[in-house]
Formats: structure tokens, sequence, C-alpha cells
């Protein structure tokens, strides 16, 4: 560059405006015009290229078999057809497998689920390609699956070893316990029904690699297992994802497969290669939230305080690994949710069925986990004639009584988890006390036990629960982020950090913390699309960890660039740094004279001329986390996000239908980097958990295919699901204990479990039938029919209390 | 040839195959990729374009999935998509209200809402929509990010935002000159018919053309709403080789209202017989909430649900209650059959080689009849019946004197349940007559499990249904459905308060 562009000064202005789009404004999405005028362009929508080809994959058709004998010339000699490819035609490696092996990129000789990818076809178009796959003759040995949580178990058939977490002596403070409850519980998976089905789209290069277009969240991890499968080294390979149409977690590990297997055709073919599942195969084929099999056995005080605690949780984890391991760790981690458990032993089996792999879905096991603190909450409330939240309430963390001790005879803090995290900064008692007065908790409880007296089959239900979520991977390296930073000679900024947009408003929260950090208007701020040759060696955008990692890496970036600025300015302005910041799109200068307020583009065109460089790359890691897997104890989370949610629910006994009426929530987002983006979050979390609990129900046969296969058959909330009153807040004036970017919290996944309250109010409603003496067995989802079922079991149990007793039995309908 | 209006310029398409999907054609003909592909199979909206009608020299447009209609049903109409709404810089007020209240996050889901929203704009025409007219138009539009409250907030709020003109586009003249001709040879340009080799696909302009064309081509599939028609293309990836479109003919879309019935043309939308519905079987109407989406039911026919026989479908048995005939045509014949004798096993009917379903006739309701239709599913909105139970009661001084029912789900064609029907007729109405006859549902029905329900379920809840169908025959001015709840005043305690008639009996019911 020769000449400088002219940047528009003016005479100095005597009062310069603020700039726009700091942190803590709630600035619009940075693609929402893009978004609503259909300009957004996601992978599918990039122009194709004239020899474009189009892949369609074919599966296995049982879950568990052995290839006798694959004829696919009818395949190859469809019309359209480039290329077919197995196993045989792969360069590379052929185990895709993110953590673990497990993963074949393409079936070597044993199927271990349905739908499973046996063979690939390239076709000039994706109906060719799908009429094509359609025409394969497979013969199979067909071998005996396992396809449930309780045959894994009995077989010990597990993908990991079990894991366990140890505190003090459980099985005596059972023993010595007042009152010993026992429950279980089955919690079903959930398909994440990302809008944008999972699609890569690879453009081979004059270098013998890849360049990859992709709906990942894990880039970094598509450029190393492409290059693994075409045998060429990492850096042949680049990934590029500007945008994705939800994540989930669903395109965490889920993305790879189509990018490795469109990789190895456009290799095989020198064209460039697109793999769009169609919807029904990406229900099939790729991997959703695990079903869990949850136990408990719990001891209580006379005040129904937990004493001690014996926890089982068993996920279902389909064929291979992927990322179980960490997964049942976490559903183990949260196993607690927000309460003491005291003595406690907390046992996590990882089970393996021949269904396909489950995998991350937001919460990442956590929500899982917490389900049977929740049920125990609600049955030990049962249990001993008490509201649920009155319980909930004396168990939470950090609530300490007179006459609880520790061994040494002090009073126990009642703050350290099974894991032996200490919970500090606990926001929970004060945000719940806040939730419960702004819901009119009590007032509304009594006026439910009143409708419910003169309702003769709908029923209302009622509930608080809370949520305390660990922030941070608990794999411990992943907790790195890497961002970098340019600064134009107009003054202009762009911006690349290894995060993923998904929708979460990521790119945005990034850009404000960039705009703070210069104080400039945030439409200076470029994003770029999230690339592997410009940020590399990433982490995925997963665990809630997008804004804190990504955040603090670009302002790290920021950071170098301004005190190389600020160095400069000093020199150039014969000033002390002290003298210098920027503000309002400015330098200022203060001195004796008064101030110096110089446009931030100008100020930058000196600083180019100054020869001060105006890129930098920025880094971060989480401080202060560790874990020992061996002895199950450590410090797995920087911190914990809360939050509580109160649901009201109304239940037709007749059918088991039922609607949310109402649902309020308090959530802790520490100091919001964008509240807009937060609430969305948070809203969107808690529809999408209370969904998983509810309507959408994962049915398989009994030879292990998925039936719920689609949207007619899989039911997401619809927009007449949302709560008809909905009530959202974030909890105010509460900074980040921890020094995390601006004292923001994580929230992607937190709120998520929020939507536990509406499974929750569902039980008390039931409950209700039987004058809250009996706590209703309720799996999830709970559809109708589940509710209805509850419903049935609570009034058999009536039945049989009413014949228990002598006196006959009040009913409350008085 | 056919010829349609796209974003205001008017198309000729001959060369293309049959089984060419609106979205397929926006996205790899067209490029205008901004129509997303979200299933498939009109279930999430995300494909959602307007589809304009001349009516009373004006253009009026709907929403549909392009994913599951045929571009062939655009014939003669004129589509708006998401790449076109916006002039310019200016947003239009939907988009606008969309941006404002941060109503998209991952995007994929917008352009459809905002095609549902921009509908239900042209609708409201500058008044407030109501908030049964809001979840209405974005019935059939999933979005997995936001949880629906700033969408439904923005819908509140379009009429605040300056309208984008665009005449151009909504109001496009018929043009002569200057129409893009992606068509075939002079002669193919003179049939509607769209041509791809042995594949074929006619426009037929009246019924006349459609019995001779039957005639020569039993084997040809008609197509009117195409809602389940396209899932054969989308889902079950089959060519479909020769179609004939029906949407067209006027005369099959008719609807009369005499002193003794109701008679529906075969083709007419349930969009278009909606307010003839509620005006007369508001029950059903209701239905109408629950059946499909709002895409669905713009595009959607009586007569396509009756044809394609499902044991799922939610009018048959709506139909059977009401004791329905079905005018049945072909070049050589013509005839009414009680709907009851129409279907024959699962996905049979009646229906012979070259006939096609001209007409629904139903019979009025009496004054002392009453229709009662309970649909169940796991969601309120969009979903496909686990159980559909219907019922005429008539009612004498406190006696049931007759009743007709019918029912869905529960066997592998829509039928009565005439041991339940028995066990009712010339019974006091009450709760106990009710839950007595509901006992005769495992006699007349032995249904299957399947992805949406178990069969205990379905004869459990269908004896739920009866009970409830009691309570609300002797209570009806009381809401006891889960649906009404969202439209019904929330001081529930006034809604929703005991009902006569229920006692203590009925506690037992369950055991």
């Amino acid at each position: 560059m020769r000449k400088l562009i002219e940047t528009t000064t003016t005479e100095l202005p005597m009062r310069a405006r603020p700039s726009k789009g700091k942190t803590g404004q709630s600035m619009k999405h940075e693609s929402a015009e893009k978004h609503v005028t259909g300009k957004a362009v996601y992978v599918d929508d990039m122009p194709e290229y004239p020899n474009q080809l189009h892949v369609v994959v074919g599966g296995s058709k049982h879950a568990h078999a052995k290839i006798k004998l694959m004829n696919l010339s009818a395949v190859r000699s469809a019309p359209g057809v480039e290329a077919v490819i197995t196993v045989k035609d792969v360069p590379g490696h052929t185990d895709i497998g993110p953590v673990f092996p497990g993963d074949p990129v393409l079936v070597d000789g044993e199927c271990e689920f349905i739908g499973q990818p046996i063979f690939a076809v390239a076709a000039q178009s994706f109906e060719q390609a799908k009429k094509a796959a359609a025409l394969a003759e497979i013969e199979y040995d067909v071998l005996e699956p396992v396809l449930t949580v309780e045959k894994a178990l009995e077989d010990n058939f597990f993908v990991r070893p079990t894991h366990q977490h140890k505190r003090g002596d459980s099985s005596k403070a059972l023993k010595n316990a007042p009152h010993r409850i026992q429950g279980e519980q089955y919690v079903k998976g959930q398909e994440h029904f990302y809008l944008e089905g999972q699609v890569s789209s690879v453009v081979p290069t004059e270098d013998g690699g890849m360049e990859v277009f992709t709906s990942s969240q894990h880039p970094t991890e598509v450029q190393k297992l492409v290059a693994e499968v075409l045998g060429v080294s990492i850096n042949k390979v680049q990934v590029d994802v500007r945008r994705m149409g939800g994540g989930f977690g669903g395109k965490e590990t889920q993305a790879a497969p189509l990018a490795c297997i469109a990789a190895i055709l456009a290799n095989k073919t020198g064209k460039p290669v697109k793999y769009r599942m169609s919807r029904q195969d990406d229900m099939e084929m790729t991997g959703k939230r695990h079903d869990f099999y949850n136990t408990y056995d719990v001891g209580v005080d006379e005040q129904g305080i937990i004493q001690g605690a014996e926890i089982m949780v068993a996920g279902k984890c389909g064929n291979s690994p992927d990322l179980s391991d960490a997964i049942v760790d976490r559903a183990m981690f949260h196993s607690d949710n927000a309460y003491y458990l005291n003595n406690a032993t907390v046992t996590g089996h990882r089970c393996k069925t021949h269904t396909v792999s489950a995998t991350a879905y937001r919460g990442f096991g956590g929500p899982q986990g917490m389900m049977v603190a929740e049920l125990m909450m609600d049955d030990i409330a049962r249990h001993m004639g008490e509201d649920p939240l009155t319980i909930r309430k004396r168990n939470l963390y950090g609530i300490k009584y007179d006459h609880i001790k520790t061994e040494d005879g002090q009073i126990d803090a009642r703050n350290q988890t099974h894991y032996g995290q200490t919970v500090e900064h606990n926001l929970l008692p004060e945000l719940i006390d806040e939730l419960e007065n702004t819901s009119d908790y009590w007032k509304r409880r009594e006026e439910i036990k009143a409708f419910n007296a003169q309702s003769p089959f709908m029923k209302k239900g009622l509930a608080l629960t809370p949520v305390k979520f660990g922030i941070s991977f608990t794999v411990q390296f992943l907790n790195q982020a890497g961002a970098l930073v340019h600064v134009y000679t107009d003054g202009s900024i762009h911006l690349s950090h290894g995060g993923t947009e998904m929708g979460q408003g990521l790119f945005l929260k990034v850009a404000q913390v960039v705009a703070e950090e210069f104080q400039v208007d945030l439409d200076t701020i470029q994003v770029s699309s999230t690339r592997t040759d410009k940020v590399p060696n990433t982490s995925p955008t997963a665990a809630s960890s997008g804004t804190d990692l990504n955040g603090m890496a670009a302002r790290d970036a920021c950071l170098r660039i301004k005190d190389g600025l600020f160095k400069f300015a000093c020199e150039h302005y014969q000033v002390v740094e002290s003298q210098v910041r920027f503000e309002s799109n400015h330098l200022v200068i203060n001195t004796d004279a008064g101030e110096q307020w110089v446009p931030f583009a100008d100020f930058v065109q000196q600083a180019y001329m100054g020869r001060v460089p105006l890129s930098s790359t920025g880094f971060y890691k989480t401080p202060k986390i560790h874990y020992d897997r061996e002895s199950g104890k450590g410090r797995p989370f920087y911190y914990y996000a809360n939050g509580a949610a109160v649901s009201e629910v109304l239940v037709d006994t007749l059918t088991g239908e039922y609607k949310v009426l109402r649902a309020d929530i308090l959530h802790d987002v520490g100091r919001s980097l964008n509240p807009a983006i937060d609430i969305g979050q948070i809203e969107g979390a808690f529809v999408q958990g209370m969904g998983w609990l509810t309507t959408e129900e994962l049915v398989w046969n009994n030879q292990g295919k998925l039936l719920s296969n689609g949207p007619a058959t899989y039911k997401i909330p619809a927009v007449g699901d949302a709560p008809i009153d909905f009530r959202v807040k974030l909890l105010e004036d509460r900074p980040n204990g921890e020094e995390t970017v601006y004292r923001s919290k994580a929230v992607g996944e937190p709120p998520f479990m929020l939507g536990i309250s509406v499974w929750s109010a569902l039980r008390d409603a039931v409950s209700s039938i039987a004058d809250y003496r009996f706590s209703p067995p309720m799996n999830t989802p709970a559809t109708p029919e589940c509710v209805l079922n509850s419903v049935l079991a609570t009034e058999r149990a009536k039945e049989a209390q009413l014949a228990q007793d002598a006196a006959p039995f009040n009913t409350g309908n008085a | 040839m056919i010829k349609f209006c796209l974003n205001g310029r008017w198309i000729e398409e001959a060369d293309i195959v049959p089984d060419m999907t609106v979205l397929r054609y926006l996205r790899t003909r067209q490029t205008l990729t901004g129509t997303k592909e979200g299933c498939g199979s009109g279930d999430c909206g995300a494909c959602s374009v307007l589809l304009g009608e001349k009516q009373a020299g004006k253009w009026a447009y709907k929403a549909i999935n392009g994913c599951i209609t045929f571009l062939a049903q655009l014939h003669g109409k004129s589509v708006i998509t998401v790449d076109a709404l916006a002039e310019g810089d200016a947003l239009h007020p939907v988009q606008q209200a969309m941006v404002d209240h941060h109503g998209s996050q991952c995007g994929f889901c917008t352009p459809g809402i905002i095609m549902s929203l921009a509908a239900l704009h042209q609708k409201v025409d500058g008044e407030q929509p109501s908030e049964h007219d809001i979840l209405d138009a974005l019935s059939g539009n999933l979005c997995r990010c936001t949880g629906y409250r700033p969408i439904i907030d923005a819908a509140r709020n379009m009429n605040a935002y300056p309208n984008v003109a665009n005449v151009g586009i909504w109001q496009p003249e018929e043009q002569t000159t200057g129409v893009v001709h992606n068509a075939g040879t002079e002669a193919e340009r003179r049939t509607r018919n769209l041509r791809k080799k042995k594949e074929q696909s006619w426009v037929a302009e009246d019924e006349q053309q459609l019995k001779d064309l039957l005639a020569e081509h039993p084997d040809a599939r008609m197509v009117a709403g195409a809602t389940d028609l396209a899932l054969e293309v989308t889902q079950l990836h089959k060519s479909i080789n020769k179609l004939v479109s029906i949407g067209g003919i006027d005369s099959l879309r008719a609807i009369d209202v005499s002193d003794e019935s109701v008679t529906f043309g075969g083709a007419a939308t349930y969009a278009e017989i909606e307010d003839t519905l509620r005006q007369h079987y508001s029950e059903f109407a209701a239905l109408l909430d629950r059946l499909g989406s709002r895409q669905v039911r713009n595009n959607g026919t009586l007569g396509g649900n009756v044809g394609n026989a499902s044991p799922i479908g939610d009018t048959p048995p709506v139909l059977i209650a009401l004791g329905a005939e079905l005018e049945l045509v072909s070049k050589q014949t013509h005839r009414w059959l009680p709907i009851d004798q129409f279907f024959l096993d699962y996905k049979q009917t009646a229906l012979q080689s070259g006939e096609y379903i001209r007409a629904i006739r139903i019979p009025r309701l009496q004054e002392n009849q009453c229709l009662k239709v309970f649909k169940i599913s796991k969601r309120i909105e969009d979903d496909i019946s686990a159980v559909l139970a219907a019922f005429v009661v008539t009612l004498d001084d406190g006696m049931v004197k007759d009743v007709r029912s019918g029912f869905g789900g529960m066997a592998g064609i829509p039928k009565a349940a005439s041991n339940v029907e028995q066990a009712l007729i010339g019974k006091p109405l009450s709760e106990m007559t009710f839950i007595n006859a509901a006992n005769e549902l495992s006699n007349d029905f032995t249904p299957l499990t399947d992805v949406r329900a178990t069969a205990e379920y379905r004869i459990q809840v269908a004896k739920g249904l009866m009970r409830k169908c009691a309570l609300e025959l002797m209570n009806p001015e009381k809401i006891s459905r889960i649906e009404q709840v969202h439209t019904a005043q929330l001081e529930q305690t006034s809604v929703l308060t005991a009902m006569s008639g229920s006692d203590k009996q009925g506690e037992a019911y369950h055991a």
C-alpha cells in the first residue's frame, strides 16, 4: 500500500458521541438482517460448480451384523453415478473416533447400528445419488444386538470403564438415617433437530489437500480427521465455518464423518463434492443425547435433609465411545444439582448398545444427572409431607445447620461437592428467594390446591427447580482458545477467533469485547468465518465456553495491539501511558493543556506510518482448574452458572395432555455482555429442555430401528408450546466471582436444565390426585401417554392407600 | 407448458420432471437459496413461500410449504420468496420487526417464519392480529433456538413499521412480453403440460379434461394440495411419472350450503372450507386448528384427506360420524357413496379406475344434534392423531336418542364404533352412561402399537374421551380441553371449575 485511505477527519469534536455496541448493550445479532432477507449463506446455499457431485450413503439394515456379501455394481452403473466407495477406498486412517477409536468412517466388516454407513455414492445430483444408493445388494450374517441399558448393565457391556466419585461414608450414612428412600427413572435421549441438517462441501486443492466448508462446531477436528483419512498432513486441509443453522452439540463430533466421506470422494474423482444429509438420514445416522437409567438411595433426617446418598447413572452410549466418557462424567458431576449430598457415592456406567453412538447435546450429560437429583427432591418431599420447594431449599449448598457437624466437630459448611470442589460465590439461596417472591410461589401454591380440590379432572401443578451447572471442559486441555485481530489503516477491524457461530450470538459478543477494548463502534468490526488457517488448533465451540474462551483470547489480542499503540502514542505525543486512552472512537491524550481527541482512524494511520504492528494473535487458558480422574477429586469447573425456574402446568387427567401456563425464570449470567442475546439463550434453552422432557420421544423398535426418524413423528416444541405467560429475568448486579471476560458467565447450556421445572410440575399435578402423598412414577419424555400412565399409577396408589387407611381417605376435595 | 409469476416476473416452463418440487426448483433452477430445506416433509416450514391467486382482481397470498408442492401446482399463480421481500435496503415490516425483537438466532428457520408472518401481515391489512391469528400463522414453522417468544413479539408489533410497497411483486400485471421461456417446442407450449420424455404432468382446466385424462391414463396420480403425495418423492424417493394437477378446477372447489346439507368440492382446501365449517360444524372447524399447520391447511384438501384413506387421517372419522356421502365420478360413471363404505382396508378404497372424488356432502345437524370432535396427539400443533374420536349425538329430553361415531387411529381404516353406539342409544345422558359404553371400545377395536402411541393408550385415552364427551354435553359452556386453554381467558378458576355430573362414580373409572 502506497497511499492510505483518506480518513474523514474534520475539526476535533468537542464532545464525541459514545461508541456504539460495547459490552452490556443489547445489540442485534450480527447476521439479523441477513437472516430475515435470506441472504445469510449456509453451506448448502453456496454456489455449486459445474462438475459438482452430491453424496448419499448406504447404511446398515441391521443393528448388529457381519457383512457377508456386498454387490454394488448396480449402484455404480446407475445414472449419474461417478464414484462409489467402501472402507477399502480410504487412503489413510479408517477410524475417525474423536477421542477413542470405535468409529469407522465406513463399516469394516461388522455393522453396529441400523444406518451405520457402509458405502458412499457420489453422483451428479442428490436425487440420482439417493436412487443409486437404494440399488445396493448386501447380505448380512445377523448377530444378536444389545439394545437396552438394562441388557448392557446385565452383561457389563460398556464402551468405557465405570467411574466413581466417593465422599465420606455413604453406606454408614444410609444405615443411620431416620428415613431412607429409593427411586429410579429412565430419561430418554433427544434428537438435536438443528433446522439445518448436517452438511459438508469440499473442494480439492492443487496441493493434494482439501478446502472444506462445513456446518461444524469443531473445525479443527474436521481438519485433523480429513487429513487423516486422506493420509496427508494437517496443513493441506483448511476448514471454513461461517455459520451453522443450529448445533446444540450435534455438530461437535458428528459433522466430521460427512467432511471425511466427501473428501475421500473428492480425492477419488478430483471434483468438488457436497454431502448434505436428508433429514431422515440425519436422524438415523447421527448421534443424539444419551438415554440414562438412574437410581438413587438416599437417607434423610426428620427435616428431609440429606445425610447420605448412593446414586447410579448409566448412559446409553450406542456403539462407540465418541464423547461418552466425558458425558457420563458430567452426569455424575451434576447428579447433586444444587444440593449437598454429604456422604455420597456416585457411580457412572457407559453402556454399549447397538444403536447410533450417542453424542454431545446441550448440557452434555449434566441434564440427565440433574434429573436424578430433582427426582430425589420431589420424592423426599412427598415422603415427608412437605412442599418440594421447602425440601429443595433445606438441601441447598451453603445452607448451614448448627446441629450438622463434620467429623471433627465443626459446623459443616455444606459446600463441598461429592467430587471435592468447593462451591464458591454461591448465588442460589438468594436467587431462589427472589424468584420465590417475584413468582408468588406460595400464593399460587394455595390457589392451585384450591383449584385442584374443585376440578374433577383438570389438575394444576407447580414446581421450582434450580440449576447449578459447572463451567469448563472437564478435559483440561480443551480450555484454551486463540484469536486474531487486525486493525486496518482506515480504522476498521477484522476479527477472527476459534469459536463458531451457530446462532448463539458468539460472533457478536466477541465483537462487542473488541469494540469495548478499542472503544470503537461495533459496526467497524468485521467478524470473519471461523477458519483453521487463521486460528489453529482450536477447541470445539461447546461446553458453553465459546464466549469465556474466545472473548478472552480476542481481548488478549486487543491488549497486545493496544500496548503497541499506546507506547507509540506516548512517543508520538510525548506523554506517559496514564495520559492516553481510547474513548468514543478516539484516542484521547490528556495533558495539562487539556484533552486532545484524535479520531481512531487517524491515530491508526499515524501508528502505521510509525511502523507499529496493527495485528496480533491472542490466547487464553482457563486458570485454577484441575481434576484427578484416579481419585475422582478436583476442581473440574472454573465456576458454576446458576438459575431457577418456576413452572405451572395444567394436566388433563383423562387424556394425559397438558399445557405450560406460566414460567418464571431468574438466571445468573454474571455481568451480561448482551442482555438480549442472553435472554434469547435462556428462553430457547428452557423450551428446548421442556421439549426434551415432554413431547420429544425417540422411539426405537425391538430390532433397533429408529421409528421417530422425522419431524412428522418426532415432535419438538411448536409455537403454541411456549409457556403462555413467560417471564424471564437476568439476575442483576452479580458479576462473576471469577475473572471471566468482563465478569460475564456462560449461558449456552445452563438454562436448558430450567426445563426440568416443567417435568417436576407435571409430577406435582399428578401427585395432587393422591393428595401429594405419593410420588408418581414419570419417566421422560412425559408424553401425554406417559402422563396418563402416571395418573393411572397414582390412582391405583390412592386406592391402595384407601384400602389401607381405616378411616375414609380425605381426597382434599372438600 | 405452465406459466407462473416468480417475484414479479412471469416464467414459462415446459421441460421439467413432473415430481419437481417448488423448493428444489427455486434452489437448483433459479438459485434462489433464501428458501431453506429443513425437513423436506412439510413439517418444519423453513421452505415456506407465498402463493398468490387472483381473487376479484387482486392477488391474495397464503404461505405454503415449497418442499411438498409440485411445480405444476403453480400454474397461473404468483409466487413470492424471501429473497424478494425487501425493497433495496428497506425491509418488509415483518423483517424489521423480527430484527428489532431478536427473532432470529441461527437464522435457518427465519426465512420461513418471515414468509408466514408476511402472509399474516397481508391478511390482517393493518389491523392488529389476534393471538389466535399469530399462533395460527406460525403453526407450521419450527424454531429450535428461540423458544418462539421473540417471534410472537415480532408478530404482535409488525404493524408498527411502515409498509414496503413493492407492488410489482405483490400485484404483478399479466405479462405478454418479456416472459422468460424455459420452454420446449412451440407445440409443447400450447398444452398445459410439463413433459420430460415419458414423464408427464398435466394441469387439468375442467372436469371434462380430467375425466378424459383419467380415462386415457388410469395410472396417472391426481394431485390437489400434494401435502401427502409429495412425501412419496421427498421421503420415499419414488418417481412420479404421470401427474394430473386438479387444484385449478373451479367446480371441484365449490362450496354449497342447502337446507339439508353442506357440500364441499373434493379439491377445496381446508383454508377454503374453514369459514363454512365454523358456521355449521364448529367442532369440525376447531379440529382444523390442530390439523397439519397453516401451510398444510392452505394447500391440503378435504377430498385428498378422504382419498388418501389413511387410518390416521383427521377428517374421515368426523365425516363418518356426520354421515357424509361422496360423489364419485369418472368419464362413464357417476355415483353417491356413503363414506363408511368408502374405506375397504388399510389404504384401500372403493374408488374405481378413472374415478375421482367430486364432492363431499354432509347432512346439516338438527337442533337436537351435537357434534363432538376430539383429537389426541403428542403435540397440539401440526401433529398426526394417535386417536381421533368424533360423535354426533342426538339428544331427546335428557336421553341419548341416537349416536353416530367415527374413530381414527384405532383400526386399519377410519370407522365407527358400533358396539359403543349401541351401548349409548336409549340411555340417559350421564357420565356413567358413557363410562359404561366405553367398555365396549375393546369390542370394537384392536388398535396397534406404533411410533405415536401404544395399543393400551389408544384404548385408555378413547375411554377418557368418551367420559369427556359426556361431561361436555352436560356442560356445554365449560372449557375442558387443553388446546382451548390458550385462547381462553386465563382467569382460570372461572373457566375450569368443577363440572356438574362429574361424581364419585367417575373416580372409580380408571380402576
